[in-house]
């Protein structure tokens, strides 16, 4: 079989380079081993040597030198798992509650609690840390979960478009069904979407259980549009997202969104470019749970200390943009740009536990049919 | 290697049992291990929710009016995105296959390009050309018309369009390289049109690859995810959005088992259309050292700038933008994106360093390949040696991880890999064996139709020559089909990429890859949020038309190049 060998020199040199990273990439691969975290030195402990794995979300984040400090502190070696948007790691935990992938879950927040606590996923522990906790955030009386940070999902506006526009931004729930702001809206939807599930409960607090079905059927009226997630809705239909393609001026985000514009500007900002609504939040509170099925009880019952503690609450605002439970120093932007609203809507758990499945599919059918 | 007697031919056509026994064994233990075995464990825990098996419900759900709307328009979606892709793309198959030009290498490997890229990137640049200050709308303007094409079915076509292109111009123009222009060229000298010329010549030859192709485009449109959720928006549901919404939303996993059997079933039915429709043998013949390439002139000159117009238009318009707003900062043109990607977020646990994404992703991809072509290779020749209903069976078997939902796989291997002897779940092995599930069968599709083409005469000739029936495989089959084997790895390695599939549900603690720092990048509002994320799409965009350029370029030397 003859062969015309006439390969180009730069194609075979591109080949050997991408081999030759292969090869790097394979044999590189220990420097990751010690990146979860330390190894527990100071042999005095009674917890020396375990790794508790922590089953979280994807927007779990941390600083590294916490987690090796408590390390070094307990001997515990923290290994995060993340899977999934909340809803779907919930999810997943409960489908593996008889094998579990680890011994504590975070990220379990108020509307989705219920579900959690029906499938008996966590066995209790009441942290000595609650102390410094606010009782308001306390929701299980028997303790299985511990709270661990708090949110608001808020309507965020567009300075800049509004302004454009001639419009005040809107002051409460009720200014969206205006005609001056028909089509500046986007919602995400509720049955996909956890933001979008605390909105719709916030209108339901606001305007009680018959009145709220009016609300959407004008909000319907006035143009409201429609996102799957939050994603979808902040950087495909928000117009003040950083490089947005959207023409929304008025989408539900978090307090925490204009901080967080600032924060991740690319160049210094004198001002957050978007506003929050502070009359229009509902509370988010986040939970963590020792999961049933633990071979790390005691390890376990550590880190839900270690997650209500000062070095770990301050670290997370700038990580996670939700605010922490226990009284520390907010970082400057949080003061500044964020909104901590006084009497957010909230309600009341075994009313949400009930009610939310029929809630979501009458929502649907008044907004999506 | 052992020269059997000449005579020791097997049976016409097909093989001794024992041997393709033995080689689809390596395919049907993949796929029993890492698809049948989760699958069937999680619609048969959805199924037994409350403790037992409960026909009426099952019923139930198949007899609603809302599974029949989302199935509906599943069907319709896709079939009408594939019909519109395999248009859309054949003058391009024809370009590959028929016309020299400059740049023809860089146009081959950058049309894999829109494949691999996350849906929520490209999917923003999407709607800003769909959307009432787009392109499209104010070519409508001069009509008077208002045009705003976000959030409608139209919208998910376009999007499918763009996204497959790649399958069916780079399968079908492989084909298309591999059938001798003599005789198309002899009807024209005889007086035929080149429009019977093609229907009558090369036409029948390119069927099997097309209809491959197009099998693989529908069932990727069939259970298309983020298309359908970023510019279908919430009102438009295709039955695997609902399984996701079930599954990983609702935790209806009743519901969800049934959509899921329910999508089986319409994707079986599918490959069985698809097996009539395809079957029939194509007559090509792989030819050796002469190049098929002509120079574009008259005709074919016009033909060439056309297709290489519509597709600039089409895969280029999105890209380009992409890679524009990657470099687009505040401050003017800049890397201000990408030195961010090293800065953002350091000595956080979602740190991910770039350098480390791209090794990841190279390494993954390339376990995820070879996997998918050894996989693959041996279900291609273990296919060739059946006839009948034990090859409908195992043909579509293979095919079937295309067609299943994403979550239903993902949420299977929580649930099935949870004890010894598979206790797998959070084992990163886990990971390029999904992605090879789903690039398994793009090389059986490409191989199968190159393994037809083969001419009798050739294997023959070599028996005749006295070789063992090893040796004619070798000698013979095997050197003929690496180029599209090449050419198969090339797509396993650019879905592993990509990162389709389940591994969105597969938790790791570590060794995140492009897509995922893509992914992480996006969880919190900001400019450098949404700018490492166009850096990180543009990396991944020039990682995968790197590897598609090597990929061709061995392909092309081990055939004896142009």
């Amino acid at each position: 079989m003859t062969r015309h060998r006439t390969t180009r020199a730069w194609t075979r040199r591109l080949a050997i380079v991408f081999a030759a990273a292969l090869v790097a990439a394979a044999c590189g691969d220990d420097d990751d081993v010690a990146s979860t975290g330390g190894n527990g030195s100071d042999g005095g402990e009674q917890l020396e040597d375990v790794t508790v794995t922590v089953v979280t979300h994807d927007s779990f984040n941390i600083t590294e030198a916490v987690l090796e400090d408590f390390a070094a502190e307990t001997g515990i070696t923290i290994k995060v798992l993340r899977s999934g948007d909340a809803g779907a790691a919930l999810n997943q935990a409960i489908l593996t509650k008889d094998s579990p992938q680890g011994d504590v879950f975070f990220g379990v927040d108020n509307s989705l609690l219920s579900r959690a606590l029906e499938e008996d996923l966590f066995i209790p522990y009441e942290s000595p840390g609650l102390d410094a906790v606010d009782d308001v955030y306390e929701l299980d009386d028997e303790h299985r979960v511990t709270p661990i940070d708090t949110g608001d999902v808020c309507l965020n506006y567009d300075k800049a478009a509004l302004a454009d526009a001639g419009l005040e931004p809107p002051t409460s729930l009720e200014d969206l069904t205006d005609e001056a702001y028909r089509g500046t809206l986007v919602v995400e939807n509720p049955a996909t979407s956890s933001p979008g599930l605390a909105f719709l409960l916030a209108t339901i607090d606001e305007f009680g259980e018959t009145g709220w079905q009016d609300y959407w059927r004008d909000l319907r009226a006035n143009g409201v549009d429609i996102a799957a997630g939050w994603e979808e809705a902040y950087y495909g239909s928000f117009s003040g997202s950083a490089d947005s393609s959207g023409d929304r001026p008025i989408v539900v985000s978090y307090a925490t969104s204009p901080p967080a514009e600032v924060v991740f500007a690319e160049q210094e900002l004198d001002d957050a470019p978007t506003g929050v609504v502070v009359d229009s939040c509902y509370r988010q509170i986040e939970f963590a749970g020792i999961l049933a099925g633990t071979r790390h009880e005691e390890a376990a019952q550590a880190v839900i200390d270690f997650m209500i503690s000062e070095p770990f609450q301050a670290d997370i605002p700038l990580n996670m943009f939700v605010y922490p439970v226990i009284d520390v120093d907010l970082p400057p932007e949080f003061v500044e740009y964020g909104a901590v609203p006084e009497d957010p809507y909230l309600l009341d758990a075994d009313a949400v536990a009930r009610n939310r499945d029929e809630w979501i599919e009458t929502w649907t059918e008044i907004v999506l049919r | 290697m052992s020269a059997a007697p000449a005579g020791a031919r097997s049976a016409d056509g097909g093989g001794r049992p024992a041997v393709t026994g033995m080689v689809l064994a390596i395919p049907l233990a993949f796929l029993g291990v890492f698809f049948a075995v989760p699958v069937v464990t999680i619609i048969s825990t959805g199924l037994r929710e409350r403790g037992a098996w409960e026909p009426d419900a099952i019923i139930d759900v198949l007899s609603s009016s809302t599974t029949r709307r989302v199935a509906w328009f599943t069907l319709w979606q896709a079939t009408v995105s594939t019909l519109l892709t395999v248009v859309a793309a054949f003058p391009a198959a024809w370009l590959l296959a028929r016309v020299r030009f400059r740049g023809r290498a860089l146009f081959a490997a950058g049309l894999v390009v829109p494949f691999v890229l996350p849906t929520v990137v490209v999917g923003t640049a999407f709607l800003t050309v769909l959307g009432p200050d787009g392109p499209l709308a104010t070519v409508a303007g001069w009509f008077e018309a208002d045009l705003d094409l976000r959030r409608t079915a139209t919208a998910i076509v376009l999007a499918h369009v763009f996204f497959n292109y790649a399958v069916i111009a780079r399968t079908v123009g492989g084909a298309w390289y591999s059938i001798d222009p003599r005789a198309a060229e002899a009807a024209r000298t005889l007086g035929a049109s080149p429009f019977q010329a093609f229907r009558e010549i090369t036409f029948p030859q390119l069927r099997p690859a097309l209809a491959s192709a197009a099998s693989i485009v529908f069932l990727f449109t069939f259970t298309s995810f983020g298309v359908i959720k970023i510019l279908g928006g919430p009102r438009i549901a295709t039955i695997e959005v609902e399984i996701h919404r079930l599954t990983a939303d609702v935790l209806d996993l009743q519901t969800a088992a049934v959509l899921s059997l329910l999508q089986l079933a319409a994707v079986v039915a599918a490959l069985g259309v698809y097996r009539r429709v395809g079957q029939r043998q194509g007559q090509s013949r792989l030819r050796e050292g002469t190049s098929v390439l002509r120079p574009a002139h008259g005709a074919r000159r016009v033909g060439m700038i056309a297709a290489l117009a519509s597709a600039t238009l089409l895969l280029a318009t999105p890209i380009v933008l992409l890679v524009g707003r990657s470099f687009d900062t505040a401050g003017g043109p800049g890397f201000g994106y990408y030195r961010a990607l090293s800065e953002v977020g350091r000595g956080t646990i979602s740190f991910v360093p770039p350098t480390e994404a791209i090794r990841n992703s190279l390494l993954f991809g390339a376990a995820a390949a070879v996997t998918a072509l050894v996989v693959g290779g041996a279900a291609a020749v273990g296919l060739t040696r059946l006839r009948g209903a034990g090859r409908g069976f195992v043909d579509s078997s293979l095919m079937l991880p295309l067609g299943t939902s994403a979550v239903t796989l993902g949420f299977g291997f929580l649930v099935a890999f949870d004890s010894p002897p598979l206790n797998l779940r959070t084992s990163p092995i886990l990971i390029p064996a999904a992605q090879a599930l789903i690039a398994t069968p793009f090389v059986v599709r490409t191989l199968l139709p190159a393994m037809h083409a083969i001419p009798d005469a050739l294997r023959d000739a070599a028996r005749s020559l006295g070789a063992s029936p090893r040796r004619v495989w070798w000698e013979v089959d095997a050197k003929l089909l690496r180029r599209p084997a090449l050419g198969a790895f090339g797509f396993a390695y650019a879905i592993s990429l990509g990162e389709f599939g389940a591994t969105v549900f597969i938790a790791r603690a570590d060794a995140p890859t492009v897509p995922v720092a893509i992914f992480r990048a996006l969880q919190q509002p900001g400019a450098l949020s949404v700018g490492q994320a166009l850096a990180l799409s543009t990396i991944l965009l020039g990682l995968t038309a790197a590897v598609m350029l090597i990929v061709d370029r061995v392909g092309e030397r081990s055939l004896g190049g142009f």
